[in-house]
C-alpha cells in the first residue's frame, strides 16, 4: 500500500475508484461526516480539545462536530480511563448509538488500562465494547489522533469496521435463514 | 507545636489515652476504642480544645509492614493489632490540631463512629468502611460509597489481590462462537 497524497474529496474518490471500491458510496460519504460522541473521563480530554480546536483542527477531516447525545453520533471516542463501575454506562452509550458506528480508544488507559493495574480500572474499554482503532500515548499527540482518524476512515471505506462487519454478518445469516425457510 | 493539647487530654482522660507522641510536631494520641466518643466529646466541647474542623478519617493496614531505616523493635508484627483508624481534627479557633489513632484487631474491626459529632466524617467513614471494612458503630448510614454493591471484599486491604477484577459487565460477542454465528468468517 503506497502512500498517496490526497488533498481533496474528489482525489480521494478517484483513489478508491481506482481500487474498485467506490461501490460503497454511502461509506465514502460517512467517513467524511463522522459525528463524534466524546466519552471523556480523564486528562486525555485536554488533548481531545486540542485536536478539536483550530490548531490541529479535526474539522479538516469532517469530524469536527461533537454531539453530546449518543443517538445523534456514529463515532464514539473513549477518552480516558474506564473504571469497572463505568462499564455498564459505556455499554449503554454504545448500544444507543446509530448504526453503523465506530469506536476509537483514545490513549493507553482506554486501550489497555494504562498504568492502572488494580481493582477499579478496566483493562481496556474493549472488555465491554468492540474498539476499531487504538491510539497509544499518555496522552497521545494530536497528530496521532489525526493519524488514527485517517486509519478509521480507510477502514470505513473498506467496510471493515466492527459494526459494519456485524451488520454484514447479520444480513448473511438473515438471507440464509430466509432461503432455508 | 507544643504538646499542650496532648497534656490537657491526658490530664482530663488518663484512662483513655494509651500513649502520645509528636512526630515532627504532629500531635498524636492513641485512644482506647471504648473511650473514643468520650474523648471526642471532650475535644469538641471543652473551651480550651474546641476542635470544630474534622480534617480526615482514614485507616492504616499494617499487614506485612516492613519499614526501612527504623529499629527492628518498632516493626509491626502479627501480635499487634492489624488496623489503625486515624482521625485528624483541627481547631479554627485555637489553631491547633490533633490526630486520634485507634488500634483495631483483625478479627474484630469495630470502631465507634464520630459521624454524629462531626457530620463531615459521615462520608469519610463510609469510604473507610468501603476500602478497609472497618465497622463504624453508630454510623447513621454505613454503606459502600465508591464501589458498587456487588463488590466482594475490601480492596485497600493489603491482602486484596492486585490483579483481582470484579467486572459489572463484559462483552458477550467474544470469542466468536461458531455455533451461535455459523457464517462468521465467510465474509471477506
Amino acid at each position: 500500500m503506497g502512500v498517496e497524497l490526497t488533498t481533496t474529496r474528489l482525489e480521494d474518490a478517484a483513489k478508491w475508484a481506482k481500487q474498485g471500491k467506490l461501490a460503497r458510496i454511502p461509506d465514502w460519504g460517512r467517513k467524511f461526516s463522522l459525528f463524534t460522541y466524546p466519552f471523556v473521563t480523564a486528562c486525555c480530554g485536554m488533548e481531545f480539545m486540542s485536536v478539536a480546536a483550530p490548531k490541529y483542527d479535526i474539522a479538516r477531516f469532517g469530524a469536527e462536530f461533537p454531539r453530546f447525545s449518543p443517538r445523534q453520533s456514529d463515532l464514539l471516542m473513549i477518552v480516558g480511563t474506564i473504571t469497572e463501575k463505568q462499564g455498564p454506562a459505556l455499554k449503554r452509550v454504545y448500544d444507543q448509538m446509530a448504526e453503523p458506528k465506530w469506536v476509537i480508544a483514545f490513549g493507553v488507559c482506554a486501550s489497555t488500562g494504562g498504568f492502572y493495574q488494580n481493582y477499579h480500572a478496566m483493562p481496556g474499554a474493549d472488555q465491554v465494547i468492540p474498539v476499531d482503532v487504538y491510539i497509544p500515548g499518555c496522552p497521545p499527540r494530536p497528530e496521532q489522533v489525526l493519524d488514527a482518524l485517517m486509519m478509521l476512515m480507510d477502514r470505513i471505506q473498506d467496510g471493515r469496521g466492527h459494526s459494519q462487519l456485524r451488520l454484514k454478518r447479520e444480513s448473511i445469516i438473515a438471507k440464509q435463514t430466509e432461503a432455508e425457510e | 507545636m507544643s504538646k499542650k493539647v496532648l497534656d490537657a487530654l491526658t490530664a482530663a482522660h488518663p484512662g483513655a489515652v494509651v500513649r502520645t507522641a509528636s512526630p515532627h510536631g504532629d500531635d498524636t494520641a492513641w485512644i482506647k476504642r471504648d473511650e473514643l466518643v468520650k474523648v471526642a466529646t471532650f475535644l469538641r466541647d471543652d473551651p480550651n480544645m474546641l476542635f470544630d474542623a474534622p480534617v480526615f478519617c482514614t485507616c492504616i493496614d499494617w499487614l506485612d509492614w516492613k519499614p526501612v531505616g527504623r529499629p527492628v523493635a518498632e516493626h509491626w508484627d502479627e501480635s499487634k493489632p492489624r488496623f489503625t483508624v486515624a482521625y485528624q481534627l483541627r481547631s479554627t479557633k485555637h489553631k491547633h490540631r490533633i490526630r486520634l489513632e485507634i488500634e483495631l484487631p483483625e478479627a474484630d474491626p469495630r470502631c465507634p463512629s464520630l459521624a454524629d459529632m462531626w457530620p463531615a466524617f459521615n462520608w469519610q467513614e463510609r469510604e473507610t468502611f468501603d476500602m478497609y471494612g472497618i465497622r463504624f458503630e453508630g454510623h447513621p448510614d454505613l454503606r459502600r460509597i465508591f464501589l458498587y454493591e456487588e463488590f466482594v471484599g475490601y480492596p485497600l486491604r493489603k491482602d486484596y489481590p492486585k490483579e483481582k477484577r470484579q467486572p459489572l459487565v463484559r462483552r458477550d460477542d467474544l470469542p466468536i462462537n461458531p455455533i451461535k454465528a455459523p457464517h462468521a468468517g465467510e465474509h471477506k
